[in-house]
């Protein structure tokens, strides 16, 4: 066995393949935050339920239905993301003229709710979700045993992360939503539907965070807070990258699981906090976040 | 007095006499209980009323005040006032580091910040030798108050905690109505133009922030004695999200919305216990009914209905 830096190779790949699908995790989730919070100008703090959620459907359409994990991929985040559309349109549109700490509070109401409600009906042990078959096993890269599904995970999370880049940079849609982020009503003026694109920024978002959740079921158990423990995190994350691009929330995500994997394997005790750490000295060199625009 | 109006005044009376009645009409432990989430709850008011900034992180304050009471009671066998006390120190110098990075942004950034630094000090207190971790520091003595009132008895104990929530409650009401005060008020209606006036609004926000997390270590800090336990559910966010509500309900800005919305918040909880997670369910509902409808919270429409300054 091969040591660097005094740790076995393959513990110190391991960890850092465990940091990275947490990073993709942050990535995806600070991604759909950053986009509502581009043209909601809210802070969804319900974006871990839904995260949840999303892991809760792909679940429920196993076991109910007997629809498995493919297609839920594609399903789930449908379905989750039309009900945020649903609760965007019925709720949070609400409160786009007031101050932005209201949307914080509502959207943190909503993930006590939802939470809450998922722990009576399903309890907070959780259920197992298993890895579909294909994806199933492990490959030897030769320095380390990389198990498919682990890998699977980060190059979807890649792939989605690219396309929202291209949707959003490269699209006629992408282009008005960009517009309506910076000068709203003048977009409205141009005839654009500024509302429904406002609703199906939302849904996008949320959508994403429903895919990040059906990736995550075969990793941690189904369970109702486990949205609670990536969110707060997720917050820290967005303070560090800032909010302002999407490759930044990528590479902010990603780094910052990759750090906090190498720090399990140099100092495993300062694990859960490193990510808090980081933003501390970011918040001390440069305040706005590392791609983020003073606000 | 301590800058109290003439509605504010007669309001402080009436809060004074319930103070006195109630142990003799409800179990006293609960309204300790009350007592320590209604100064809890004002605490957090004096930022998100007052200057503006809403913190999502005073859990962690209320915490490490619970722990620093509860360890010096047990380990030092102090007094049980300087217990209490020193759980104010403990918010305080937790609060001046950590007020220090997070005044750094404000709004949104703000409550994720300080969200996001209570969370770090959520996982110190569990990995943390003192805290006790998942067990906590439990069966902490009451101890004795000036050396020989015995407080294991409730009634001492209640005497305790209303006076040090009275004392906790009318300093916060004097800050607010200082000079100090009304300049905070100014950064929180116009930040740019306190500025070009010549006052260094950081420091008003700090020291503003550090007096807010030093009265809700003095909260934490009763807890743990009249419960004799410190726990991390009181460094948990779910507990910074529990002061919000509160301070919500009960009317953000309001002199006794605070003490208001702690009194439905903690009876809610003490009713709906049986049911489980169905507390948590109606904490989001209501929640989210205050936001969309009910903004200025009971406090709030009250006084705007009669036109009092509550």
């Amino acid at each position: 066995m091969f040591m660097i830096l005094g740790v076995p190779g393959p513990l110190l790949f391991g960890q850092v393949l465990l940091g990275l699908i947490n990073g993709a995790f942050y990535a995806m989730l600070s991604l759909g935050l950053a986009v509502i919070f581009g043209m909601l100008n809210i802070i969804n703090f319900a974006h871990g339920s839904f995260f949840m959620m999303g892991a809760f459907v792909s679940w429920m359409l196993l076991n109910y239905l007997g629809i498995g994990y493919f297609p839920s991929l594609i399903l789930a985040p449908i379905i989750v993301g039309a009900i945020g559309i649903l609760l965007e349109k019925t709720l949070i549109s609400r409160l786009y003229k007031l101050d932005h700490l209201y949307g914080l509070l509502l959207t943190f109401g909503m993930s006590l709710v939802v939470n809450g409600l998922f722990r009576n009906y399903y309890g907070s042990s959780g259920m197992p979700y298993d890895i579909p078959g294909v994806l199933n096993g492990a490959q030897n890269l030769g320095f380390m045993y990389m198990p498919i599904y682990r890998g699977w995970v980060v190059v979807a999370a890649l792939v989605v992360c690219l396309a929202t880049w291209i949707a959003i940079e490269k699209t006629s849609l992408g282009a008005r939503l960009r517009a309506a982020t910076e000068n709203a009503p003048m977009v409205q003026a141009f005839g654009v539907n500024v509302p429904r694109l406002v609703t199906l920024t939302f849904g996008g978002g949320v959508a994403l965070a429903a895919f990040a959740g059906v990736l995550a079921a075969p990793i941690y158990s189904v369970n109702p807070n486990m949205g609670d423990n990536f969110i707060n995190t997720v917050f820290a994350v967005v303070v560090i990258g800032g909010m302002g691009s999407i490759i930044g929330s990528v590479i902010t995500g990603f780094g910052l699981g990759v750090i906090e994997g190498l720090t399990k394997v140099f100092y495993p005790q300062a694990s859960a906090t490193v990510v808090f750490l980081v933003m501390v000295i970011v918040l001390l060199a440069r305040p706005r976040g590392l791609f983020g625009r003073m606000v | 007095m301590f800058g109290l109006d003439r509605d504010q005044a007669i309001g402080t009376l009436l809060l004074i006499a319930l103070l006195i009645i109630a142990p003799f009409i409800l179990y006293p432990v609960f309204v300790m209980q009350l007592l320590c989430a209604a100064l809890f709850a004002c605490a957090f008011n004096l930022m998100i009323g007052y200057v503006g900034l809403l913190s999502f992180g005073h859990a962690a304050f209320f915490g490490m005040g619970c722990y620093v009471a509860a360890w010096t009671m047990k380990h030092w066998h102090i007094d049980a006032l300087a217990a209490i006390l020193m759980g104010g120190v403990a918010g305080a110098a937790l609060g001046l580091p950590l007020g220090w990075l997070a005044i750094r942004r404000s709004g949104i950034y703000f409550a994720m910040i300080t969200l996001a630094l209570a969370q770090m000090v959520y996982f110190f207190c569990v990995e943390a030798p003192f805290t006790g971790g998942e067990d906590g520091i439990q069966q902490v003595p009451r101890g004795h108050l000036f050396g020989f009132i015995n407080l294991n008895n409730d009634m001492a104990m209640y005497w305790l905690v209303a006076a040090v929530f009275l004392a906790g409650f009318l300093l916060i009401h004097r800050i607010v109505h200082s000079p100090f005060g009304q300049v905070l008020k100014s950064i929180r209606e116009n930040e740019p133009r306190a500025t070009s006036l010549g006052y260094r609004t950081d420091d008003y926000k700090l020291i503003a922030f550090v007096l807010s997390t030093c009265l809700a270590g003095v909260a934490g800090g009763a807890k743990a004695l009249v419960f004799g336990i410190a726990t991390l559910t009181d460094v948990h966010y779910s507990t910074s999200g529990e002061v919000v509500l509160t301070t919500l309900l009960g009317g953000l800005g309001t002199v006794f919305g605070p003490v208001v919305g702690a009194a439905v918040v903690v009876s809610m909880e003490n009713y709906l216990a049986r049911f489980g997670d169905w507390v948590t369910v109606t904490q989001g509902a209501v929640f989210m009914v205050c936001v969309l409808a009910f903004r200025r919270g009971i406090v709030g429409e009250i006084a705007a209905r009669l036109k009092l300054s509550l």
